[in-house]
């Protein structure tokens, strides 16, 4: 803990708001404002505002760029249009995960890329790292970005309030580049991290704390809340959503996580592509569960997983579900456990886990 | 700025103390340890007859973030329970000094009362 940490340009305004404010990936980030659960729930019934500038952005332009990004994802990457974009992991040679991605198509030659904020440097350098031959530039744009997430079912009706835009056009992972809020190249996404409905800005850092402002504003009689981190985290599992060096990890690998749909085997060779294929044929040890309790104690991430008196795994991710009103959350278990069997000891209490199927709120 | 009311006495783990009539004490957690908390979603506590003595963990209060001990501040027989947290946990967040009272005590020493903080000397450790 040498570095100091550092502010999204929407600092001033998180405190001005009144959020509490933490350490996060070596950020000081908002993990709250009003309180998780009526974040939480305002953007399950109506709209939030994240400030998600934390999150690293690269650009990745040359005569290569596609065949280049097709060697270092899983996903296919060549056959995104430009004006969309596709979920994909990013993978060692083992298979297991250097992060998981979305990558934006700008044009046939420029792709953008949004990073976790804990691996953007990693990132940035596994990518440069990786570049060979191909003729492509990988560009460190992370300070020139700042990323709003702006999500709920009304986060349409507000965003078209600052934004003349056509967002109907806009389908889920497809984006458009122009003015928000007075704000120019600006990148409006239909994606999200809540399994709600919603958009992701990606805007000049500058203009960050006008536009955060004037959609809390127009939002606010709407019922649109600032919402934190922590209900950004209630509600991605919620939705059943990975979070790296939790359900995702360089020790647990897509196929393990449940995500096998990102990787494309088929397309040709890529990093990982190997690895990926005998744990896709043969199988893996562990795998990623999601599990619900009938019991307000939480379990949470580190907690063992019983089966009778043994260990057989670990909660990656818990918490507590507002909508469902219980506690959900996920494992890594061995993949020959019956998962009919598996409990967890909270401070004494044995509780049965009740295996769900994620997405745990649609 | 947390509340902290002048009639309570307090530990410096957060836990309010208010000496009743009849010889028995009220615990529960201030207004300074619920809004650290934040959404509290459940409260584990003791069955009434079990005894605890001073400084020991009588339960567990459940946030959406953590799970946080409860202190036991004097030693003692639990003589009640609040069992309506356990349909309105919330109510830590709401009314950490009425409605969400969390266990009542009877003191085996009522001297010890005495060795709380009271409200100033809490207030200076927040």
């Amino acid at each position: 803990m040498t570095e100091p940490l550092a502010r999204t340009p929407l600092f001033d305004f998180h405190v001005a708001l009144g959020a509490r404010v933490v350490p996060f990936a070596g950020w000081e980030m908002p993990v709250q404002y009003s309180g998780i659960i009526e974040e939480h729930v305002a953007v399950r019934k109506a709209a939030g505002l994240f400030d998600v500038s934390h999150m690293g952005e690269a650009r990745i332009r040359g005569r290569d760029a596609a065949a280049f990004l097709d060697h270092l994802m899983t996903n296919e990457m060549s056959s995104i249009k430009p004006g969309s974009a596709r979920y994909t992991i990013m993978c060692q040679p083992d298979g297991g995960c250097v992060d998981d991605l979305i990558v934006y198509r700008i044009s046939e030659n420029e792709f953008f890329i949004c990073l976790n904020a804990s691996n953007a440097a990693k990132d940035i350098a596994w990518m440069q790292s990786h570049i060979g031959t191909h003729q492509v530039e990988v560009l460190d744009e992370c300070k020139a970005w700042a990323q709003l997430a702006l999500q709920g079912p009304l986060a349409e009706k507000i965003l078209s309030l600052a934004t003349d835009l056509p967002l109907a056009s806009i389908k889920r992972f497809q984006f458009l580049i122009g003015t928000v809020a007075g704000a120019s190249e600006c990148i409006v996404s239909r994606t999200g991290y809540t399994g709600s409905a919603g958009f992701e800005i990606y805007l000049p850092a500058k203009q960050a704390t006008h536009v955060a402002q004037k959609l809390i504003e127009l939002g606010k009689p709407l019922g649109l809340l600032p919402v934190g981190l922590g209900a950004r985290d209630s509600l991605r599992l919620e939705a059943g959503y990975p979070l790296y060096g939790h359900e995702i990890s360089e020790k647990i690998s897509p196929i393990q996580a449940g995500l096998g749909w990102t990787v494309k085997l088929n397309k040709g060779d890529f990093i990982g592509r190997d690895a990926l294929q005998k744990q896709t044929s043969e199988g893996t040890a562990s795998k990623v569960i999601h599990f619900t309790l009938n019991d307000r104690r939480i379990a949470r991430q580190g907690t063992p997983i019983l089966s009778g008196d043994a260990v057989v795994g670990e909660v990656l991710s818990g918490t507590f579900s507002p909508i469902l009103n219980k506690p959900i959350g996920s494992a890594l278990v061995q993949s020959s456990t019956n998962p009919a069997n598996l409990a967890v000891d909270i401070r004494g209490t044995r509780i049965p886990l009740q295996i769900a199927v994620a997405p745990f709120v649609k | 700025m947390s509340q902290v009311p002048a009639d309570l006495r307090y530990t410096k783990d957060h836990e309010w103390i208010r000496q009743e009539a009849d010889g028995t004490a009220t615990v529960g957690i201030t207004d300074h340890a619920q809004a650290a908390l934040g959404d509290v979603t459940f409260v584990d506590l003791p069955k009434v007859g079990k005894s605890f003595n001073a400084g020991d963990v009588f339960g567990t209060v459940e946030s959406v973030k953590a799970a946080s001990d409860l202190y036991c501040p004097v030693a003692g027989e639990i003589v009640a329970i609040n069992t309506g947290l356990n349909d309105a946990p919330d109510l830590v967040n709401r009314e950490p000094y009425a409605g969400a009272w969390m266990i009542r005590i009877k003191l085996k020493n009522s001297a010890d009362f005495a060795q709380l903080l009271d409200a100033n000397a809490y207030q200076l450790t927040l």
